[in-house]
């Protein structure tokens, strides 16, 4: 397995340890706690936090060096055989999104957007926003993050560049365009952080969907009635992994006329939706981060709960809707703004 | 044929509700199983609990055998007329009688279809539901009591032969009588303090009378529902983990699956939780409940509850399942039958392996699971083969299969469950003398002419 880029001596120059102090789930007695525990798991011995990390990605933002403090976790996690969720359930997940060797070639023009393993949403893929777009899905072309909430950074490292391969092979060798939008941030997280944290080559350029979008909405200026809407924003775990494009959302979202109200769980600040804790048998704190992110959504007074990622609405959304909200994709309320 | 039969029925039961034709003596002389087809003379439609009794009258008079069916859905072929004569199929006798939201029960006919009632409480009680099982809404409620059946509320109440408040039956000599309170009252709320005749009429195959009204249990139609899917890799931890989440008490429906299909779940054992609250806070506190019973086993890793979001949900918590539906058309061609055999939890290990051991050796496409019942009390484990009707080796080994599961059934200490005519007589091999001589005492006294289902539980 390939070493991630990863150097002690930034970690040993650190006066603030962001990376374990800023973390809203785990408490220190103190920076020199959070030093030490650090140090542990720089050097490979075990620290308390292998054990209770709810592997929200948070930490790779926090950290000011770029030293990928997540990855060195979820790697020293798997080193050490320290399963964040039962052995059946890991299995179980690792065999459903393995690639399944179900893919066609076929012409794709541009926009091409990655959907991931997730033909459901293609359905979101309509409309001026995404005209003349081309899709391509499927486990074949999975982009395998998830493994960083099992402790499984070994399939990223083996799956990826399987599935990079493929999309060159199948789409985008042959294609008149070399960007590759990602509809969900966790591919472009791969395409771009795990990549370049790996040292695995991207052959095309990745292009985070809010770019897209806010290129798009450039284009279609004249079309857009604003909405005028409040809306609470649930910023996913992958998203921390590109945190510049959290500014882009905000473009977006003054262009559509939309103001996404000032929540105590959100930005740097957000909190996971409470999916992963359930796959790590959690529930009790997962039922705790439902209930602090939809009550602090519903103190704003938004109307709209608004998602980048499937999962978290999937996760959030039903509770969501009946606590008087209306959870929406970002695509789909640009859409709206769009008269689509 | 009897001479005069059909004119005779036809005077029972109007000419529109009775048949000799070859083409539905044809439908009526099989089930969807493996069991050989076997042809009735007649078959009769009756609509009023008089005109049973008519029917058995003429039926003892001209000593024909008559066969009582619901559905015909029970895959064990014991609606075939094994010695011809009159099939009587019960679904005109149809209507929901009464329901007591009070006393929680409902009575209906003998014909009448669990998804009639699971439609009529849902439009006229939606508070009350019953335990349907797993079978095609057009099952009957009469039927599947008759053979002992179990549902998505067997956890809670037992077999749905215990979820049983009482009967009118036609007796094989014509009387009609009634078991449990509507013997003695106007309420149907029980079958106790009396002595329980009930049981005459129960896992005895239409051999002792027909069931022509009953009063069944009703249970509370939670307003929150949820499920939980818990995932095993090693089997010997299976009566255990079953044994822990079912001492809680908390669950309607526990069913044990293990499946080749999808890929993703080859290997393990799951265990689908069903369970419901009048409140959110409820529901959770339930949910924790179960998910403490097993910690143990989480901690270790070993086992676990799948993730699933809200949204994945729904199909699970489906009333009847589809998913055994599914199962059974896997193969294409309509066929498809189970063995079905009650046991004890602690068997689940040895139920697994051999029907594990059981489809590879006869190279069938297999469902196993199981559906526990009462907290955790015994289990329906089930070997399901899916085959192509079409395809006469395809059925012959689903055949071979079935007969090995059955006996692997019986040497682990399990009881076909709905058992076949031959099934019946494995069963009886291993039965205490003196009760199988008393089965047959019995049944000449209710039975003297012996015309009620012949060739079924004899040697």
């Amino acid at each position: 397995m390939k070493p991630i880029a990863f150097d002690p001596a930034l970690c040993a120059g650190c006066t603030t340890i962001d990376c374990l102090m800023k973390c809203q789930y785990l408490n220190f007695c103190g920076i020199d706690d959070a030093r030490t525990e650090k140090l542990s798991i720089n050097e490979g011995r075990d620290s308390r936090v292998l054990h209770e990390c709810l592997t929200c990605y948070a930490c790779q933002e926090y950290c000011p060096y770029d030293n990928n403090p997540f990855y060195l976790l979820v790697e020293r996690q798997e080193e050490k055989g320290l399963l964040p969720a039962p052995r059946p359930i890991l299995e179980e997940q690792l065999r459903m999104m393995a690639p399944k060797g179900r893919i066609e070639k076929k012409a794709v023009t541009a926009p091409v957007v990655d959907m991931c393993a997730f033909p459901m949403l293609t359905a979101c893929i309509r409309g001026r926003l995404f005209e003349n777009a081309s899709t391509i899905v499927g486990t074949d072309i999975f982009c395998n993050i998830m493994w960083l909430h099992f402790a499984r950074n070994s399939v990223i490292q083996e799956r990826v560049p399987e599935a990079i391969g493929k999309i060159m092979a199948f789409y985008m060798g042959d294609a008149k365009t070399n960007e590759l939008v990602c509809f969900h941030d966790e591919c472009y997280g791969t395409y771009t952080s795990v990549a370049k944290a790996y040292g695995i080559s991207v052959p095309f350029k990745p292009v985070h969907l809010f770019d897209y979008i806010n290129r798009r909405l450039d284009t279609l200026s004249g079309r857009i009635n604003p909405l005028n809407q409040k809306i609470a924003y649930q910023r996913p775990c992958s998203n921390r992994l590109s945190p510049e494009t959290d500014r882009v959302l905000d473009e977006i979202f003054k262009k559509i006329g939309v103001e996404r109200v000032p929540r105590t769980y959100d930005r740097q600040k957000a909190l996971c939706c409470g999916g992963v804790p359930r796959a790590h048998q959690r529930d009790e704190l997962a039922d705790e981060l439902v209930e602090k992110n939809i009550s602090d959504m519903q103190k704003t007074g938004a109307a709209y709960c608004v998602f980048n990622c499937p999962f978290c609405m999937a996760t959030l959304g039903m509770e969501v809707a009946e606590r008087g909200l209306m959870p929406i994709l970002v695509s789909d309320l640009v859409q709206l703004a769009l008269g689509e | 044929m009897i001479s005069g039969l059909i004119q005779r029925l036809e005077k029972i039961v109007g000419s529109r509700f009775v048949s000799g034709a070859a083409e539905e003596l044809y439908l009526y002389s099989m089930d969807p199983g493996t069991m050989p087809q076997a042809y009735p003379d007649a078959v009769a439609l009756p609509k009023t609990v008089e005109e049973v009794a008519q029917i058995v009258r003429l039926a003892g008079e001209l000593k024909v055998p008559v066969v009582p069916m619901g559905a015909g859905l029970v895959l064990s072929g014991l609606t075939r007329a094994l010695r011809g004569g009159i099939i009587l199929d019960m679904k005109r006798m149809n209507r929901i009688i009464a329901v007591n939201p009070m006393s929680r029960y409902a009575v209906v006919e003998g014909g009448a279809s669990q998804g009639m009632l699971q439609a009529f409480l849902k439009k006229h009680h939606p508070s009350l539901k019953h335990s349907m099982p797993d079978a095609p809404p057009i099952a009957t409620m009469a039927g599947n009591m008759c053979i002992h059946g179990s549902g998505h509320l067997s956890l809670l109440g037992g077999s749905h032969s215990d979820m049983l408040t009482g009967m009118e039956v036609v007796l094989p000599t014509g009387e009609i009588i009634r078991t449990g309170s509507c013997s003695v009252s106007p309420d149907w709320f029980g079958r106790s303090p009396l002595p329980d005749l009930s049981g005459l009429f129960l896992g005895w195959a239409g051999t002792t009378g027909i069931v022509t009204k009953l009063g069944i249990k009703l249970f509370p139609n939670y307003a929150f529902n949820d499920m939980l899917i818990f995932v095993c890799e090693d089997a010997d931890a299976m009566p255990d983990v079953i044994s822990r989440l079912t001492g809680v008490q908390v669950a309607e429906d526990m069913t044990p699956w293990m499946t080749p299909k999808p890929d993703w779940a080859k290997g393990f054992l799951h265990i689908n939780i069903a369970f419901g609250a009048h409140s959110k806070k409820e529901l959770t506190f339930k949910r924790n409940l179960l998910q403490a019973s097993v910690r143990h086993y989480i901690d270790q890793k070993t086992a676990g509850f799948l993730p699933l979001p809200p949204t994945q949900k729904g199909r699970f918590l489906k009333v009847p399942s589809p998913d055994l539906a599914r199962f059974a058309d896997l193969r294409r061609g309509g066929g498809f039958e189970y063995v079905g055999a009650m046991m004890a939890i602690e068997h689940f290990p040895e139920a697994y392996r051999a029907g594990l051991a059981i489809a590879e050796k006869f190279q069938v496409s297999y469902s196993l699971g199981a559906r526990i019942i009462g907290a955790g009390h015994a289990m329906m484990f089930f070997f399901a083969y899916a085959f192509n009707r079409a395809d006469d080796d395809d059925v012959r080994r689903a055949s071979l299969a079935l007969e090995a599961t059955n006996e692997a059934a019986i040497n682990m200490g399990g009881i076909p469950w709905k058992a076949e005519m031959p099934v019946q007589r494995q069963i009886i091999e291993r039965m205490d003398p003196e009760t199988f001589a008393l089965m047959g005492r019995i049944r000449s006294v209710l039975d003297p002419n012996g015309i009620m289902n012949p060739g079924n539980w004899e040697k």
